[in-house]
C-alpha cells in the first residue's frame, strides 16, 4: 500500500482546529515514551505533569498568572504572523517594555498618585513598540530580515536589563543583589485574587480588541491581505510598508505591555530573570491558537500548564523543570506537522494501483 | 551562405497540452554552421519545440535525428552530451557566487577542476565575451550575466547552440556584440537556433528561418531576401483575414476619459522594462487595444495606470480630466476607474480568501456600504459577491468559497465582473481572457463591448492579436517600452501591427 498526500481544493476548516488537538495527542505519546526512557512510569508521570496542576487551587491560579503574558504577547504575534511579518524578538520587546515601564517607579519613586500606574503601563507599551520599530525600520528601508534583527535585539535587551539592575538601577538597600528597588504601591497593578492581578483583565481586553480588529475592520483586512498576497494588497491600494511597520510595532507594544504588567503585577521589581522565555513560548501560543486571538487564549492556558507541569514534575519525579521547554518544543513541531492536513488529505492507494501509477509516470 | 551537413533534423513533432496542440506536425532541420531563426508570436509553439529538442519535454509523436542518426533526447543532460547547449531567456545564476563558481556548477565534476578559471578566461576572450572569473554575479549587469550563460555553454564545445530571445534583455550595443560572437561561432561550424520575434534582428543575423503560427510551420522564408513585412505577415497570419474594427467607422465617440501624457519610468529590476514617453487617450464609448509581445512593458504600463506605480507628476495620468498620476489605486477607483490585472491569483484576487473578501479587495474605497467608518460590513460584502456571481454567471461551489476553489475562467469572470458591476467610467484591463475557455472569453469580450457602448472608456492590453482585432476601435502597439500612436482598427492591417510588434517602428 502506498500513502499519498493530495491537495484539497479548499483548506479544511475542520483540520484548522483538529490539528492542535492531534498535535497535543502526539505530544502525550511523545511524553510517555520520553518518561519511560527516563525510567518513570509513563502514565503516572503524565498525570503529574498534565493533570495534577489542574487539581490544585494554587496551581490553577498560577496557570492564569503565567497565561497572562503569553496571551498578551501571543495575540500581537498572531497579528504579525498573519501579516507575514516574523517577529521572533517578542522576548526583547517584553524586556524593554519592562525596563521602560520601570523608569518612573525606579528613578522617581517619590512620584505617586492614581495616574502613576497608567503612566507606567503606557511607558511599557511605548518601550516595546520602540524596540520593535527597529527591525521594522530595517525591513522597510533596507529589506533586512526581521527574523534575524528582532531575534538579535533580544540579546541586546537582556544585556541592557542585566546592566541596569547590576549598575545604575541596583537597589541601594538590596544587599548587592542584582535587582531594582521594589515598586511603590501606586505603581503596582492591583490584585484580583491570590497571585492573580488586574493584568489578566487587560490581556482579555487586548484579545477582544485584536479579534475585532482582525475580523471586522478594514485595517485588519489590510493586514491579512498584505500577509497573504502582497501584490493583491498593493492592487487594493494598501501600503505594504505601512502594514509591516504597524504589525511589528503593535506586536512589540503588546509584548512591552506584557513585560511591564509582569514586573508591576507579579514580581514587584526588576531583576535579570523576569521571564521564563515568555516571548518565545508565545510564538508557540500564536501557532497553537491558529493565529486567532481567541484561540491564542486557550493555547496560552495550555502552555502555562506546561510551565507548572514542569515544576510539578521536578518536585514529584526529580526531573529537571527544563522538561517544560522540551514539551513546548514538541507541541510546536507536532502542530506545524499536523497543519499539513489543512491543505492536504491522506490518500491510501492499494499496492497494485500504486505500481500501475508508477509505470504511467513519465 | 553556409552549406554544412544536416546536424539536427526533427520530423513530424507533435506535442499536446490537453486540447491544445502546442506543436502540430513540425519539421525542422538545422545545418552545421548556420544561424537559423525560429520566428513566431507568443504561444506559437517556439518554446515547446526547443524544449523538446533540449530534452526537457518529450514529444507525443515525431522523431529527432542528430547527425543522421535517430536520437532520443531524454533530458537536458543527454542533450548536452550530444553537443546541444541552450541559453535561456531568464538566467539561472546564483547571485552570491562568483562567475567561475556558477560555471563550475553546470559542468560535469571532472571539468570543474582547478584549471577552470583559466579556461573561462581563455574561452571568453577568444569569443569576444570578456569575463572576470572571480567577479561576483550580484555586481554584474544583465549583459554580462548573459555572457556567463553563453560561456558556460561554449565550454562544453556545443555543436548546436539554442538561444531563447537573447536580445530581449540587452541594449542595442550589447546585442551587436552578441551578433559578432554568434557569427564567429557559425563560422567555426557551430549551428545556432535563434528564437526571436524581432524581425530586423533576424534579417540582419540569420541565414535561414522557420516561422511558426498556432503550433504549425507556416513558412521557411529566406531572411536575407524577405522583407520585414513578409516576415511579419507570416508571423501574424495576414492570410486569414484583414483587420476590421468593432464598429467599423472608427469615429471617436465621446470626451477623453483616460489620458496618459509623457509617461516615462526606468525599470527597477533587471527583467523589468523601462517605459519611454508613453502618451495615450481613450475616449468614452471606445475600446483601445494595446497589442504587443509579452515583456515589452505591458505590466509596467498597467501598474502605472492602476496606480500601483506612482508617476513622477500628477499630470501624467488623468481620469475624467482630473490629474491623478501620484494617486494610489484606491483614489483612482474613487475617480471612477476600475482595473483588471493580468494575473488572477495573488494580484487580482487572494487565493486563500473567500469571494466576499475578494469583493472587498477592490470595492472598499468606492462602496460606502462595505466599509463604514473602518468597520467591514461582511453581510454586504457577501451580498455583493453573490450579485457578481449571479450576474456574470460565475460557476462556483455553493456558499462563499475561497477564490482558489474556482476554475481559472470562472475566477476571471468574477474579477472582471467585480469591476463591471460598479459601472466604471474608465476600465483598464490586461489580458482579459488569458487562459479562459472560449465560452467565457466570448462572454467577457461582449461585456467589455457593452461597457464601452454605455459610454465608458476601455483600455485592453492583450498579447492575443485576434482578440485585439475583434474588440478594439483603435489599436496601439507596445514594443520595448514605447507605445505607437493608436490608429483606427478599420484603417490598419495585421501586417502593420505585426511590423510594430517586431519593433519596426524603432
Amino acid at each position: 500500500m502506498r500513502i499519498e498526500l493530495r491537495q484539497r481544493t479548499e483548506d479544511s476548516r475542520l483540520m484548522v482546529w483538529l490539528s492542535p488537538l492531534l498535535a497535543l495527542a502526539l505530544t502525550f505519546v511523545f511524553g510517555a515514551v520520553l518518561f519511560a526512557a527516563l525510567g518513570h512510569d509513563p502514565l503516572r508521570a503524565l498525570y503529574v505533569y498534565f493533570v495534577k496542576p489542574l487539581t490544585d487551587a494554587w496551581s490553577l491560579e498560577e496557570i492564569v498568572v503565567k497565561a497572562t503574558p503569553l496571551a498578551l504577547i501571543g495575540v500581537g504575534l498572531a497579528l504579525a504572523f498573519r501579516t507575514n511579518v516574523w517577529n521572533i524578538g517578542a522576548e526583547g520587546q517584553y524586556t524593554v517594555g519592562a525596563v521602560c515601564g520601570s523608569i518612573l517607579p525606579v528613578m522617581l519613586p517619590e512620584v505617586q498618585g492614581p495616574l502613576l500606574l497608567p503612566a507606567v503601563l503606557v511607558c511599557g507599551v511605548l518601550g516595546g513598540m520602540a524596540w520593535a520599530a527597529i527591525p521594522a525600520f530595517f525591513r522597510v528601508r533596507f529589506g533586512s530580515s526581521e527574523i534575524l534583527t528582532s531575534l538579535m535585539l533580544v540579546y541586546v535587551a537582556q544585556l541592557l536589563l542585566d546592566w541596569l539592575v547590576r549598575g545604575p538601577w541596583r537597589d541601594p538597600e538590596g544587599y548587592n543583589f542584582p535587582e531594582s528597588r521594589l515598586f511603590e504601591a501606586d505603581a503596582v497593578i492591583p490584585a484580583l485574587a491570590g497571585r492573580m492581578h488586574f493584568g489578566t483583565v487587560i490581556a482579555l481586553l487586548a484579545v477582544a480588541a485584536l479579534a475585532i480588529l482582525l475580523g471586522r475592520t478594514l485595517k485588519g483586512f489590510e493586514f491579512r491581505v498584505i500577509g497573504a498576497a502582497p501584490r493583491a494588497g498593493a492592487f487594493a491600494g494598501f501600503s505594504e510598508r505601512g502594514s509591516i511597520m504597524a504589525a511589528l510595532t503593535i506586536s512589540g507594544g503588546l509584548a512591552g505591555l506584557a513585560g511591564i504588567a509582569e514586573v508591576s503585577g507579579t514580581i514587584g521589581q526588576l531583576h535579570p530573570s523576569i521571564s521564563p522565555g515568555y516571548g518565545f513560548t508565545a510564538i508557540i501560543a500564536a501557532f497553537l491558537g491558529r493565529l486567532n486571538p481567541v484561540g491564542v487564549v486557550f493555547a496560552s492556558l495550555l502552555l502555562a500548564l506546561t510551565y507548572i507541569g514542569g515544576e510539578s514534575a521536578q518536585v514529584a519525579l526529580g526531573i529537571s523543570d527544563k522538561i517544560a521547554r522540551v514539551f513546548q518544543g514538541a507541541i510546536l513541531i507536532f502542530v506545524l506537522a499536523c497543519d499539513v492536513f489543512i491543505r492536504y488529505r491522506l490518500h491510501f492507494l492499494p499496492a497494485r494501483r500504486a505500481a500501475a501509477r508508477a509505470e504511467d509516470a513519465p | 551562405m553556409p552549406d554544412g551537413n544536416v546536424l539536427l533534423e526533427a520530423r513530424g513533432i507533435v506535442k499536446r497540452f490537453g486540447d491544445l496542440a502546442a506543436n502540430d506536425d513540425i519539421d525542422l532541420s538545422v545545418h552545421a554552421g548556420e544561424i537559423h531563426a525560429l520566428l513566431g508570436e507568443n504561444g506559437a509553439g517556439k518554446s515547446t519545440l526547443v524544449k523538446i529538442l533540449y530534452g526537457s519535454l518529450q514529444p507525443d509523436a515525431g522523431a529527432v535525428s542528430w547527425q543522421g542518426r535517430p536520437a532520443v533526447v531524454g533530458n537536458p543532460a543527454e542533450a548536452r552530451a550530444l553537443g546541444i547547449g541552450m541559453v535561456f531567456q531568464h538566467f539561472s545564476l546564483f547571485e552570491g557566487l562568483t562567475v567561475a563558481e556558477n560555471i563550475a556548477l553546470a559542468l560535469p565534476p571532472d571539468a570543474a577542476g582547478r584549471g577552470l578559471a583559466a579556461d573561462v578566461r581563455a574561452v571568453s576572450e577568444s569569443y569576444g565575451l570578456p569575463l572576470d572569473p572571480a567577479a561576483r554575479v550580484a555586481s554584474l549587469p544583465v549583459g554580462v550575466r548573459q555572457r556567463i550563460e553563453i560561456v558556460r555553454c561554449l565550454l562544453q564545445r556545443p555543436r548546436l547552440l539554442i538561444m531563447d530571445e537573447p536580445t530581449s534583455v540587452l541594449t542595442p550595443q550589447e546585442a551587436e556584440r552578441l551578433f559578432e560572437t554568434l557569427r564567429r561561432l557559425a563560422g567555426e561550424g557551430c549551428a545556432v537556433l535563434y528564437i526571436s520575434h524581432r524581425l530586423e534582428e533576424v534579417r540582419q543575423l540569420c541565414h535561414t528561418a522557420t516561422v511558426l503560427r498556432h503550433g504549425r510551420v507556416v513558412g521557411r522564408p529566406d531572411p536575407k531576401t524577405a522583407s520585414t513585412a513578409d516576415l511579419a505577415r507570416l508571423m501574424v497570419g495576414a492570410d486569414i483575414e484583414e483587420a476590421r474594427g468593432r464598429r467599423g467607422d472608427g469615429a471617436p465617440a465621446g470626451p477623453v476619459r483616460l489620458a496618459v501624457r509623457g509617461l516615462s519610468q526606468t525599470a527597477d529590476t533587471p527583467f523589468g522594462v523601462s517605459l519611454e514617453d508613453i502618451s495615450l487617450e481613450v475616449r468614452g464609448g471606445e475600446i483601445v487595444g494595446v497589442a504587443g509581445v509579452a515583456g515589452n512593458g505591458q505590466d509596467e504600463l498597467f501598474a502605472a495606470l492602476s496606480g500601483e506605480t506612482a508617476a513622477a507628476e500628477q499630470a501624467v495620468v488623468e481620469i475624467d480630466g482630473r490629474p491623478c498620476g501620484r494617486a494610489g489605486p484606491a483614489a483612482r477607483r474613487r475617480l471612477g476607474a476600475a482595473f483588471v490585472p493580468e494575473e488572477r491569483m495573488g494580484h487580482a484576487a487572494v487565493p486563500g480568501m473567500r469571494l466576499s473578501e475578494n469583493a472587498v479587495l477592490t470595492r472598499h474605497g468606492t462602496d460606502r456600504d462595505i466599509s463604514v467608518g473602518g468597520v467591514l460590513r461582511l453581510g454586504q460584502a457577501r451580498r455583493l459577491a453573490e450579485r457578481i456571481v449571479a450576474r456574470f454567471d460565475v460557476r462556483a461551489p455553493p456558499g462563499d468559497p475561497e477564490a482558489k476553489a474556482l476554475s481559472g475562467g470562472n475566477l476571471q469572470k468574477f474579477v472582471v465582473g467585480r469591476e463591471l458591476d460598479r459601472k466604471p467610467g474608465v476600465l483598464a484591463v490586461s489580458q482579459p481572457t488569458w487562459g479562459v475557455d472560449i465560452g467565457a472569453a466570448t462572454e467577457i469580450r461582449r461585456e467589455l463591448a457593452a461597457l464601452a457602448r454605455s459610454g465608458a472608456a476601455v483600455l485592453a492590453i492583450s498579447q492575443d492579436l485576434d482578440e485585439i482585432l475583434e474588440i478594439s476601435d483603435r489599436i496601439a502597439v507596445i514594443s520595448r517600452g514605447r507605445l505607437s500612436s493608436a490608429v483606427p482598427a478599420a484603417e490598419t492591417t495585421r501586417e502593420a501591427i505585426g511590423l510594430l510588434m517586431g519593433g519596426a517602428a524603432d
